[in-house]
């Protein structure tokens, strides 16, 4: 089975965002990229269905694929250091917004025809949690969101959903689009030679326009501003001081 | 402009998440001139109906193939009432069903979308939307380009709306069973753990870190306080991680963004992740053995100290009291 599987940088969630002085983007300079953990989560259940085996089909390829400017090619190395076949690079110049990656994902499913789309949930930089549900959408594929299980039985794959109820499960016949949530599985590191032999892997380049994609864009900011607390702790002594203070100052017990 | 909002139910009525989102419902119809239309779905349902007719006109899908309604139906329902009424801006609740069926009904509606907006405003004539970025790192100011907009609205960035203003009438959507799409079939779903209000609705939440060792502990310290308290329980994701609670308690940026009178973090560090998820709290309080952890600096009550002695102290001293 052939499993795609979408692929964003993101900065490091670790490091601190600054906003550039345009007040419209972030400070990029010396800001440190990662692979949206999200993605790394949908690479490792896409390794583990075709190392596994899971799907019942003796050839199993994983193709990750990233739609960006060529900074990418380090983010699909690393997928390819821990176990992808091969990587595609839409070169965009700068990352689209989610409706415009879903138009371009479609037309990379058109080519490519995997029989499962895998990707994150969300990106944890914008945080839109769109992409999954569009590409669904205008593919006409079924989907399940937010996986934290995937099993296949015969010709059909079924979805351990996490919902705010709880645990919801649903089964979809093929191609189908699953979105990964955090408990799906760990992700693996890649080993040194597997870093080393993912650099001589191929990365293939296709110009956005090459795919009949004229970018529509549908989000503008306006402005950005930080994230300051506006908070003063007062340092309380012991537990039942601060039930009392609760309880008097705020009226909240 | 019309304004369709998409409300969730369970077998009470209307979600309050539902209601949090009429309140920006409101205010973008106010600053846009727009009228609010509102669509329920489901098997059964002419009480939700009914009850969400004290805010505005409704559309009613009511049928049994709604009944566990998937996302491929849903979103079919969404868009064709969306394209039905005209409307210019489409609004649900940013849940995991919102997020998934709204979601979807975007992809069929153009993709002009923003997920988790927390205010709106006119600027320079067109409407703007807020939402955090970054893990709550930025709040951004956003416009969409496309027609309709689609927007899900953070909850807990909202009191619920009470019933008011325009009320209307219910009309029953014509939908033919036989041609709402067939992809998805639901199997099964979980029943919530235990009887604690839900993370997203209580009015205090107890939330633990990975101070707590083990489900046990957590049950006993997290639960048993939040017992005396009336709270939700929450947790971050390292006990998530570990095991220890069900991902439905994670709060934060990849979990859920809540905002109780009272948010008590026990154990808890402060990762810009978990702040993202509580830290438009009315009052938060921490309780931490590290004097330096970050979680102070966005608690308005700290205290540091050992939470396996201070807890079950406030254990006993709200038994007593009650
Ligand atoms: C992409 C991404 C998304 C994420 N999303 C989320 C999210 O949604 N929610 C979330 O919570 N995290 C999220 N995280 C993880 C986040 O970065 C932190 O790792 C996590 O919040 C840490 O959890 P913690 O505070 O419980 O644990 P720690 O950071 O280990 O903190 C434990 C705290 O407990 C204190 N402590 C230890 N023992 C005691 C004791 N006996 N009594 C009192 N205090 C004690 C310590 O001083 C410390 O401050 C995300 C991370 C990434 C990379
Ligand atoms: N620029 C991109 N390139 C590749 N995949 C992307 C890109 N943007 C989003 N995705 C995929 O879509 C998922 C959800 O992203 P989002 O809807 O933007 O939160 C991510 O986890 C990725 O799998």
């Amino acid at each position: 089975m052939k499993i795609l599987v979408p692929s964003k940088r993101v900065p490091d969630p670790d490091q601190r965002i600054r906003i550039a002085a345009s007040g419209h983007a972030i400070e990029k300079d010396d800001l440190p990229f990662v692979l949206n953990p999200f993605d790394a989560i949908s690479i490792e259940e896409a390794l583990r269905i075709r190392d596994e085996n899971r799907a019942g089909e003796d050839e199993g390829e994983v193709v990750v694929v990233g739609i960006g400017g060529a900074a990418y090619e380090k983010e699909l190395r690393t997928a390819m250091a821990m176990g992808a076949d091969r990587a595609l690079l839409v070169e965009c110049e700068t990352a689209p917004d989610p409706w415009n990656v879903a138009r371009i994902l479609q037309a990379v499913v058109e080519r490519e025809q995997p029989a499962l789309v895998l990707m994150g949930k969300q990106a944890v930089d914008d945080d839109s949690n769109q992409v999954g549900q569009f590409l669904a959408a205008l593919l006409d594929w079924p989907q399940a969101t937010f996986a934290s299980k995937i099993e296949f039985d015969a010709g059909r794959v079924r979805v351990t959903r996490e919902t705010d109820m709880g645990i919801e499960t649903v089964s979809m016949e093929l191609p189908a689009v699953i979105t990964a949530d955090l408990r799906l599985n760990e992700p693996r590191y890649a080993s040194l030679p597997a870093i080393m032999k993912a650099k001589r892997k191929p990365v293939d380049r296709i110009d956005c326009a090459d795919l009949g994609i004229a970018i529509e864009p549908r989000v503008r900011i306006l402005e950005m501003e930080p994230l300051v607390s506006k908070r003063t702790c007062v340092q309380v002594s012991s537990g039942t001081e601060l039930l009392a203070r609760l309880r008097d100052e705020v009226g909240v017990l | 402009m019309r304004i369709l909002v998409v409300l969730e139910h369970d077998e009470r009525g209307l979600r309050l998440a539902s209601r949090c989102a009429l309140t920006l419902a409101r205010e973008a119809a106010a600053c846009s001139d727009g009228e609010l239309e509102l669509l329920v779905m489901g098997y059964e349902i002419g009480f939700v109906a009914q009850e969400a007719a004290a805010y505005a006109p409704v559309y009613c899908a009511d049928l049994p193939g709604l009944q566990h309604c998937t996302a491929d139906r849903a979103a079919k329902v969404i868009a064709d009432a969306a394209r039905d009424c005209g409307a210019g801006l489409v609004m649900g609740a940013s849940t995991s069903w919102g997020k998934d069926c709204v979601g979807r009904a975007g992809g069929l509606l153009g993709g002009a979308m923003a997920t988790d907006v927390t205010a709106c405003a006119m600027r320079d004539g067109i409407l703007a939307w807020r939402r955090a970025m970054f893990a709550g790192g930025v709040g951004a100011w956003i416009a969409l380009e496309g027609d309709p907009l689609i927007v899900t609205v953070l909850p807990s960035a909202f009191d619920p709306a009470e019933p008011g203003g325009e009320a209307g009438e219910v009309t029953q959507m014509e939908v033919e069973e036989a041609t709402l799409p067939n992809q998805i079939r639901f199997e099964s779903a979980g029943t919530k753990s235990g009887g604690r209000p839900d993370v997203t609705e209580a009015a205090i939440v107890v939330s633990g870190g990975r101070a707590i060792r083990n489900s046990d502990d957590y049950e006993r310290l997290i639960g048993g306080l939040a017992d005396q308290m009336g709270a939700g329980t929450g947790s971050s994701r390292a006990l998530v991680d570990a095991g220890i609670t069900p991902n439905e308690l994670q709060v934060g940026q990849t979990g859920k963004i809540v905002a109780p009178d009272l948010y008590l973090a026990i154990g808890i560090s402060g990762a810009v992740q978990h702040l993202a998820g509580m830290k438009n709290s009315k009052v938060v309080a921490a309780i931490n053995s590290d004097p330096e952890a970050p979680i102070f600096e966005f608690a308005d009550y700290g205290l540091v100290g050992d939470a396996y002695e201070i807890i079950p102290e406030l254990i006993a001293t709200l038994s007593d009291d009650g």
